[in-house]
This record gives C-alpha cells, sequence and structure tokens, in this order.
C-alpha cells in the first residue's frame, strides 16, 4: 500500500525525522489560510498522487508570492497529471502540500529496502541526491552506498558512521550527528510500521546546518496491514482504477491492463503466464485476474462479475488449475454469477486438477454456454479466434 | 546442504506433521496427502491435543510429536499471524525439512525466521508454495497428485498453479518428475533455485531440471550464472510475466517490477546467454522439453 507524501511525513515528523513545514489543501479556498500557516516565500506547492516523476510533469511548483500559491493551487487541484507513470489520461490531483522553500546546500538519498538475495532491510545512501537513483546506479554505482539492518541487533550506531564519514567532503559535526540520528530513526520507522519501502530524495542539508526530507515515499507491506489498522486507514482509493478497489474488497488480485481478453486465474504465476500467453497468440489482456489458490466459490463469482464489468472485455479465459481451489468451487462460483449477471461475452474454460470431473460434469450440466478447453494451447487459440 | 539427498529432500520414509491440520485447508490436504501414500504421522493445533484429526494423532507442540511419532518433516497450514512462530517452532523442534504453504506473511516476519534458520539446520520450503513432490514416494503440500509421473525431471518453481501446468505438460509428453519444488512466490523465501539446483546435481535419479521464474528480484540471473558455470545437466526455464507492468504487485508479494530491477526480458535474456532453453509460449514447454532432453 502506497502513503501520500503528506502522510509519510507525517509519519516522519512522528518519529523523528524532520521535513519542511506544510499544510494540505483539498479545495483553492483553503490557500490563504494555508500560506498564513507556512514560512515563505518561497513556497512549494506539490501534488498528492501516488505517481512518481511529478516534477517533470508539472506537479510540483515553486511559487514566490501569495498569489502565485494560488495560481498554483487552482492550475492542480481537480485536475489531470500526466507522468511518465500515469499513462495517457494522468490522475487528477485531488490534494496539494504547500510547504516551505528551504535553502539547500547539499542533496542526498537516502532508503531502506528489503534486500531479497539476503533476507534483510537494507538502507541505500548516496551523495548524489535529488536524481532518480536507477541513473546513478547505472553510470556511477560507486556513489551507491548499501548497509544491512541484522533483525538480531537493528542498527547499530557504527553503521551510520560508515556511511557518513565516507562522503567525499565532510559534513559539519552537527549535521553528521543530525544525519546519523536520521538513520537510525529510518530504521526504526520503518521495521515498526512493516514498510517495504522507505525512500527520501532529496534529504538535504540546509544553509543553517540541518538536514530535512524534502521528500517522501512510504509504502507498507500489504501482508502487515492486519496489523496496522491506523495506517490501512490512509488507504487512498481514488488513486486506484475502480474495478481495483473492487477486486480488493474480495481478497481478489486485480490490475487492469489495456487488452480487451478478460481473464480469470487461479494462482499469481499461472496468471501472469496466462496473460503472456493470451498476448502471444495474438491477443491482448485486459487484466491480471488472480482469485488466489485457496479462493472460495463467492469470490469465483465476484471474478467473473467484475471482469464482466470492465466494457472494453470482448472474450473471457478462465484458466483454472485445481490445487487449494478445486474445480467444483470454481464451477458453482461461475454458474452463482450467470444467476446474477448476463454473460455477455464469449467465455472460455479450461480446468485441470483437483476435482476436475466433478467441475466439469456441473458445467456440462448448467445449461450454460461455455467454450472447454482441453489445454492451454487450445484455449489460447479459442481466445484469439474470438477477437480475430 | 545439511546432507539432505534423498530423491531430493524427501521420500517414502519421510513422517509428515502437519501443523494448523484441525483447519480447514490442514485437514482437506492432510486427506488429500494421505491418499497419496505420505506418511503423515501427526497433527499439531495448540490446545487440540489428544484429539484426531483425519485418523492422525494431533499434538499441542511440534516437540511432541517428534517425541511421540518421530516425525521429519513439517507441512505448515497456520494462517500468516501465526505462521512465522509455527516454522521457528518446527525448526526448534529439530525437523530436516519445514514446507510452509501459508500465503501472506509480512515480509519481516520473513526476515525474522530467516535469521533464526541461520542458526539452524532445516531447510524451509516456501512459505507461499505449493510445497514439494517426489512422484510415487511423497507428497508434502497441496499439488494435485495424480498429475504427476515418477522420471527423471526435477521441477524447480517459485510458482504453485503454474507449476501443476507445466508437471502436466512434462506428464503428457512422457517425462516424468524426480522431485517438483515449489519454493514459494514471496520476496524472502527459505531456499533458492541454486540449492535446489545443488541437491539435483547430486541426484542421480535427475536427467535434466526445469526452472519456473516469474518477474521480481534477481534469482533467475543467479540462477543462469550457476548453471553456466556449475550445473551440467540440461535445463529448461520459463519466466511468467512476460506482460506485466511494472511497479505493480503481481499477486505474488515477491512478483514485482521495481527500480528497474525483476523485469521477465531480463531474466530471460540472462538465462539464453547461459545457453539455457528458455520457453516463452507456455503451450509448448513440454514439447521443448522432450526435444532438450533427446538431444542429450
Amino acid at each position: 500500500m502506497k502513503l501520500h507524501e503528506y502522510q509519510a511525513k507525517e509519519i516522519f515528523r512522528k518519529s523523528g525525522i524532520p521535513t519542511p513545514n506544510g499544510e494540505l489543501v483539498t479545495e483553492v479556498d483553503q490557500t490563504t489560510k494555508a500560506i498564513q500557516n507556512v514560512k515563505g516565500p518561497p513556497w512549494v506547492v506539490k501534488a498528492q498522487v501516488h505517481a512518481g516523476g511529478r516534477g517533470k510533469g508539472g506537479g510540483v511548483q515553486l511559487a514566490h508570492s501569495p498569489d502565485q500559491v494560488v495560481s498554483s493551487v487552482q492550475s492542480m487541484l481537480g485536475k489531470p497529471l500526466v507522468t511518465k507513470q500515469t499513462g495517457p489520461g494522468g490522475v487528477i490531483m485531488h490534494q496539494v502540500l504547500i510547504e516551505e522553500g528551504i535553502d539547500i546546500d547539499r542533496e542526498f538519498y537516502l532508503s531502506m529496502i528489503i534486500d531479497r538475495a539476503v533476507a534483510m532491510p537494507a538502507m541505500i545512501f548516496s551523495q548524489a541526491g535529488g536524481m532518480e537513483i536507477e541513473e546513478v546506479a547505472s553510470r556511477s554505482p560507486e556513489l551507491i552506498l548499501k548497509e544491512h539492518a541484522d533483525p538480531a541487533t537493528g542498527w547499530m550506531p557504527y553503521q551510520g558512521r560508515k556511511l557518513v564519514y565516507k562522503l567525499d567532503s565532510p559534513l559539519s559535526p552537527e549535521a553528521s550527528r543530525a544525519l546519523m540520528a536520521i538513520m537510525a530513526n529510518v530504521v526504526k520507522l520503518f521495521m515498526s510500521h512493516d514498510c517495504s519501502l522507505l525512500e527520501i530524495n532529496p534529504l538535504v542539508t540546509t544553509m543553517d546546518g540541518k538536514v530535512v526530507a524534502l521528500d517522501a515515499k512510504l509504502n507498507i507491506d500489504d501482508n502487515s496491514l492486519y496489523r496496522h489498522k491506523e495506517l490501512h486507514a490512509l488507504d487512498d482509493p481514488r488513486e486506484k482504477e475502480p474495478l481495483e478497489v473492487e477486486a480488493e474488497k474480495y481478497d481478489i488480485n486485480y490490475i487492469r491492463l489495456d487488452g480487451n481478453i478478460g481473464a480469470m486465474v487461479n494462482g499469481a504465476g499461472l496468471a501472469m503466464a496466462t496473460m503472456d500467453v493470451i498476448k502471444l497468440a495474438g491477443a491482448e489482456p485486459a487484466n491480471f485476474l488472480d482469485v488466489g489458490g485457496g479462493a472460495s466459490q463467492e469470490m469465483v463469482t465476484k471474478g467473473i462479475e467484475i471482469i464482466l464489468k470492465d466494457p472494453r472485455v470482448k472474450a473471457i479465459l478462465i484458466n483454472i488449475f485445481g490445487g487449494i481451489l478445486r474445480c467444483d468451487v470454481l464451477a458453482r462460483g461461475l454458474l452463482e454469477a450467470a444467476k446474477h449477471t448476463e454473460i455477455r461475452a464469449p467465455l472460455i474454460v479450461r480446468l485441470e486438477g483437483t476435482n476436475v470431473e466433478e467441475g466439469r460434469e456441473i458445467l456440462r450440466n448448467s445449461g450454460l454456454k461455455f467454450l472447454v478447453a482441453k489445454d492451454l494451447a487450445e484455449a489460447a487459440e479459442l481466445v484469439a479466434k474470438q477477437v480475430s | 546442504m545439511n546432507g539432505l539427498i534423498m530423491s531430493i529432500l524427501v521420500d517414502e520414509k519421510s513422517r509428515v506433521v502437519v501443523q494448523g491440520i484441525t483447519g480447514r485447508e490442514g485437514a482437506f490436504h492432510t486427506r488429500q496427502m494421505i491418499d497419496y501414500g505420505t506418511a503423515v504421522a501427526a497433527g499439531v493445533t495448540p490446545g487440540k491435543g489428544g484429539q484426531t484429526a483425519e485418523g492422525v494423532p494431533v499434538f499441542n507442540t511440534v516437540q511432541e510429536a517428534v517425541d511421540k511419532e518421530g516425525v521429519n518433516v513439517s507441512c505448515i497450514f497456520v494462517p500468516p499471524p501465526f505462521a512465522s512462530d509455527a516454522i521457528m517452532e518446527a525448526a526448534d523442534a529439530g525437523l530436516g525439512v519445514i514446507v510452509c504453504i501459508t500465503e501472506g506473511i509480512p515480509v519481516l516476519d520473513s526476515v525474522k525466521v530467516a535469521a533464526f534458520l541461520r542458526r539452524r539446520n532445516s531447510v524451509l520450503i516456501g512459505p507461499n508454495c505449493p510445497g514439494i513432490i517426489s512422484p510415487g514416494k511423497t507428497k508434502v503440500g497441496i499439488m494435485p497428485g495424480p498429475i504427476h509421473r515418477r522420471g527423471g525431471i526435477g521441477v524447480i518453481s517459485r510458482s504453485g498453479t503454474l507449476t501443476y501446468e507445466v508437471v502436466e505438460q512434462l506428464s503428457k509428453v512422457g517425462l516424468g518428475q524426480s522431485t517438483c519444488i515449489g519454493i514459494g512466490g514471496d520476496p524472502i523465501i527459505g531456499t533458492t533455485f541454486i540449492d535446489h539446483l545443488q541437491r539435483f546435481k547430486e541426484d542421480p535419479e535427475t536427467e535434466g531440471v526445469v526452472l519456473i521464474g516469474e518477474i521480481g528480484g534477481t534469482a533467475e540471473e543467479e540462477a543462469a550464472k550457476y548453471i553456466e558455470k556449475e550445473f551440467p545437466k540440461p535445463v529448461i526455464a520459463f519466466i511468467a510475466g512476460q506482460t506485466a507492468p511494472p511497479g505493480r504487485r503481481m499477486g505474488h508479494a515477491g512478483a514485482i517490477i521495481s527500480g528497474g530491477e525483476g523485469k521477465a526480458e531480463d531474466k530471460i535474456k540472462a538465462l539464453q546467454a547461459a545457453e539455457i532453453a528458455v520457453v516463452l509460449y507456455l503451450p509448448n514447454l513440454g514439447k521443448t522439453a522432450l526435444d532438450v532432453m533427446k538431444r542429450t
């Protein structure tokens, strides 16, 4: 789950990571009052959307007067922001953050991720802040430093020293201490909030020697949300496709794609592979939909309903290899869906695995028109035929 | 490696304890395992010790199951909030192989589990996996038994149902399997492709390996390097997620392209560079595997 910058910064401040002061605005009318509460000029007006690359798309604007702040806010609220991560339609800017401008001395990059290879959280620190870290990684990898947080000990002070005293030009003693304290607090925050990503780019030193997180990105591990109700409440469904929000309610993994073949599959790997097969057979998948290994009959019903709500869908491929999800459960779920929803697109069904005979029997006796494929190759051919 | 080379990891001598045996999935798959011929010797559900489930004695702790029934392999169906504790309990009781089926364990719990296991001798398969099967000998997991055939192909996969698809294709073209292992779809898992490639290398029954990867992480790239340098048997690979968009978690917690890392394209290139036969169109996998095995 992704948090907005303003939400992340609130958590940062509570966790001992300084940020600029700022105020969130959701209506243009609130701007004047916000300006009074936030030091300036200059001010920085930042669109609060989950998509990255905001700056280049006009989602981050510098304002030198209250009037400029108002016109920036006006130009953003309710309007779409197009970045390289949003697609051509962009995302609507529902809220903006007005922040005090900061007098920047130096820019750094600081993040924490899960390093899968060693099964530990890792802090990534670089003196090349303010640019895309992937770019730094490919051009000058020696500028990227990595330090793991051992779960047995937590972050140790020497690790901060290792990073901070390795800088090409040293920081002042105060700034060094502040930076090391921030590093320790980043690790604590990361662990206590079950983060999957924490990124500060840039983390800056100011002309008066302070260290401040100018930007903030915070993702929470979805699997941990059961023990973080307060964080789960920060979820902003406006940032997602409506059908994805609906799927979430039923614990269905649904991701909207660009094509017109709806797909329902059990298991993430098979669902991805089925998308690939659809594409290689000459069609385009409209979605990724994994009902999960242990899907219930209700989830199957909801899955079909969600696919059918997408008007682009011209045919549906159901590819089920029964394991935890038994084929008879799938078949009953399909029948239930057909009772409530008109199955308006051709339905190609491929069933295999646990209780497959029972599942096929239920479909045969249902009176519904399914195109039953004997294997994946045949299923792909049938799909391609429907849209050609 | 812990000296565990037996067809690999499990065989007909394995005595299995099911943790979470009284739950819906635990009970169903205990029955399926017993029907397949697996020696399920005990179940564990705290507070239900003394009962029986699916004809199997239930204990309060794994240690009791070890003491009374001599179990040496665990299969875990415990819900995510309690699963990391269940894994550590099994490792503490000294079980050689722990198969964790549970999906949805918080990744920082898995970080702790990984640290715990570094000081133990258990091999963890999963979490978020279908388990392990040595066809005709035993199955510890949830895969449908009848699709498997005894034979010479080792299968290692990050996926569940995709593995069944692959196994079915292999069986249909007459390529049986020595052992199939689902290593799990989580970002942090107990064993890697390389761990099992090492076992398959030493296993005389295994003549070739099918490796099933997916987007996210760099495990396939690392496997490619290992295979090129040290693995003498033929390998056939498939990578799921060629059409997956970046930045999205594709069902599995570990299946995400992030920061330019984890793309199917890069994995396929790395495998091809190591002269491994990579299948792009999944329906062709069985046939390609047969061609590769015939050539050698």
